[in-house]
């Protein structure tokens, strides 16, 4: 029981913090896990579907107008996790998850999704098995994120509106977990993120190295050596983890993760989970959470919807603690210029999420010299346009205004 | 004997099984909910369930959750709840009152405080629906020797046998038993499966327990009170009690028609006592 009770935990965080309902399927999954992980087929078909279904390894590219931009003697090199597959790394993770949902003989799969990427990432994968689709997500995401709603619709999921709270992510995942609670005898739960109860958190990383496995490889081909500096955004954290895994045993190699920063340092502003938050016990783990002083959590707030979550997975509250992981904070404004800058230096547009991350990675290399820096562009940022230009629009209208006035 | 034993104890000898109501503490307001729980008390409870406000109960359908918020914007805290429990207590010094909850509010309180607090406020047990039973020491090991502040265990649909047999010979107070799975609130069911469920349920859990088996999750009427108190020792009623909150109170205006809910939920309340009555057949 205790090696099996430690194996749920990162440090003081992680573990399994759920109703008694769910003890019995969280227990079914772990059984998975050691069947299947232990079996050699399940893992090659999991990378038949990544190579020829995804489209991996995602390749690497050095961004050389933008460092030019910069002006830095830092080379930038971009993990390209936009050009999988539904246009994340977040189907990385629901390929082995369905995979796994399948061989244990589960017909139904559900999910919750913040961006959309990962319930899209989730719908198409159950297409492709023949499996039905559930995806919870937040009334306000549905609203920013339309196109991956119909995305989803038209890849034969049900989306379900979710109207409590701030209804964003926090939320779709509460009733996700409480859909779970009622059905999870047939239903399995795709988990979008590192986050959860034990064993999501881990399972859900080893279904991310492959990211990091790549680009260490990758990099050596490219650099002939290890980068010295490796950034990506979190938010549950699982590109993040995806990216540090096969890096983290590298002492030369900086890891930095970069929370979102919102618009300014308030409670309810931002979403730096690891920074500014403090011990707790959210959606079945023990990690940083905003929450007040009572114990009631706080409304995140992020202009980007994937990383609007008021916690974080628990083995990056155990890798800050540890020290072997930076946490940094990227506020709104920032992120926006990042995404502007690679639109029109790189002829990528990236994900807001991962904005965040290429913001991170201009300030390093505009203070660091000669660093080879590592960035996982974790998904594009298409489902965004809309948003971004809605939001851009009014600002410069007022502009004029003052201009005139 | 403690409150918990002397009341499934005195229900036993009255033959009925023991009401247990759940109300959200802070429920609209500190004082009206004062006001609402003293009443029920009165009405006819047997074992008073304090629910401590969260956020984000997962467990919990839309009833409870709404009532969760309408506590929270009046500004509870667990502290408050604790002042509430304790105002009861000094009232009323027989009815066990169990504190149910999740587990953030606690950790942010401080376990230990919590504990402290919690008996000196004259709470018997705790039931934290997020809290496993391997958890069950992160509040537990708190406990002063020799005191009752017992920790409930509940009972699920999906637990199994195997998991029975860790959980329930070291059990304490009374079991929750789940009459079905997902979350709090009235569901339509059929009335004879869910007899036969609560029958298989409680001979398993008599496999590893004497103590007494309390059935709760969609309990909403006088006559599942009747069917069901034959089978067991107590019945838990939430938020078919919490819905007479809900509907006396505008949230736009937060005014609240106090003396109508307290009627409503005071006859509810009665006639559930009275239904709870074994009846000589």
């Amino acid at each position: 029981m205790s090696e099996r009770e430690n194996q749920g935990y990162f440090g003081l965080y992680g573990g399994r913090y759920v109703g008694e309902t769910l003890v019995a399927a969280l227990d079914q999954l772990e059984e998975g896990i050691r069947n299947f992980f232990a079996d050699d087929s399940f893992w090659s078909d999991y990378h038949i579907l990544l190579n020829h279904y995804v489209g991996r390894p995602s390749p690497i590219w050095e961004a050389k107008r933008l460092t030019e931009t910069i002006g830095t003697s830092c080379r930038l090199f971009l993990k390209r996790e936009d050009l999988n597959h539904t246009g994340s790394h977040k189907i990385n993770n629901t390929i082995g998850q369905v995979l796994l949902a399948h061989r244990m003989g589960k017909r139904e799969v559900i999910a919750e999704t913040g961006a959309g990427q990962h319930g899209v990432a989730t719908a198409t994968v159950a297409a492709l098995f023949g499996m039905k689709c559930k995806v919870f997500m937040g009334a306000e995401d549905v609203r920013r994120q339309a196109p991956n709603v119909r995305r989803m619709e038209l890849l034969g999921a049900e989306v379900v509106s979710i109207q409590s709270g701030n209804a964003t992510l926090k939320d779709a995942m509460n009733e996700a977990l409480r859909y779970w609670s009622e059905v999870s005898d047939h239903t399995f739960y795709v988990v979008g993120t590192v986050a959860g109860p034990a064993p999501y958190p881990r399972m859900v990383r080893e279904f991310q190295k492959i990211i990091g496995i790549e680009a260490r490889t990758q990099m050596l081909e490219l650099t002939g050596k290890l980068p010295s500096i490796v950034i990506a955004a979190v938010g549950g954290g699982s590109n993040a983890m995806g990216i540090f895994h096969a890096m983290i045993d590298d002492p030369d190699i900086e890891l930095i993760g970069v929370e979102a920063g919102g618009k300014g340092s308030n409670p309810g502003e931002h979403c730096a989970s690891l920074n500014r938050g403090r011990i707790g016990v959210l959606h079945g783990m023990k990690t940083m959470i905003l929450q007040d002083e009572d114990g009631q959590i706080d409304d995140g707030y992020s202009i980007s919807a994937g990383l609007d979550y008021p916690g974080v997975g628990p083995e990056h509250a155990l890798l800050q603690e540890c020290g072997r992981v930076r946490y940094e904070i990227i506020d709104d404004q920032a992120a926006l210029e990042a995404f502007y800058l690679l639109c029109k230096f790189e002829g990528i547009i990236p994900a807001l999420e991962s904005s965040h991350a290429v913001a991170q990675a201009i300030r390093e290399a505009k203070r660091q010299e000669h660093r080879n820096i590592l960035i996982n562009l974790s998904g594009r940022g298409d489902k965004d346009v809309d948003h971004v230009l809605a939001r851009t629009a009014p600002r410069e209208e007022t502009d004029a205004n003052m201009t005139r006035r | 004997m403690d409150r918990i034993a002397q009341t499934f104890y005195t229900c036993q000898q009255e033959q009925r099984a023991a009401i247990i109501g759940f109300l959200t503490c802070g429920d609209p307001n500190f004082e009206d909910s004062f006001n609402i729980i003293d009443a029920a008390c009165s009405a006819g409870l047997d074992v008073l369930e304090l629910g401590i406000p969260f956020s984000d109960p997962t467990a919990d359908g839309p009833v409870i959750q709404k009532a969760s918020q309408r506590a929270l914007k009046s500004g509870i805290t667990l502290e408050k709840c604790l002042t509430l429990a304790k105002k009861i207590r000094e009232r009323r010094h027989d009815i066990p009152i169990v504190l149910f909850g999740y587990f953030n509010p606690i950790l942010a309180y401080g376990p230990a405080r919590l504990v402290h607090d919690a008996l000196d406020a004259g709470i018997d047990a705790f039931l934290c629906v997020d809290l496993p039973v391997e958890r069950f020491h992160e509040i537990s090991d708190f406990r002063p020797l020799n005191c009752s502040f017992d920790p409930i265990r509940l009972i699920a649909p999906t637990t199994t046998d195997e998991r029975m047999k860790t959980i329930l010979p070291d059990a304490s107070g009374f079991i929750y038993l789940q009459s079905r799975s997902g979350v709090t609130g009235v569901r339509n069911v059929n009335p004879a499966d869910r007899l036969d469920f609560i029958r298989r349920q409680t001979s398993r859990i008599r496999q590893w327990t004497s103590l007494p088996i309390a059935v709760g999750f969609g309990v909403s009427t006088s006559d599942d009170v009747a069917s069901l108190s034959p089978l067991c020792d107590g019945i838990v009623v939430g938020s078919k009690l919490v819905l007479h909150i809900e509907k006396h109170f505008d949230p736009e205006s937060r005014s609240f028609a106090r003396d109508d809910a307290i009627h409503e939920l005071t006859n509810f309340v009665a006639s559930l006592a009275r239904s709870s009555r074994r009846s000589a057949d």
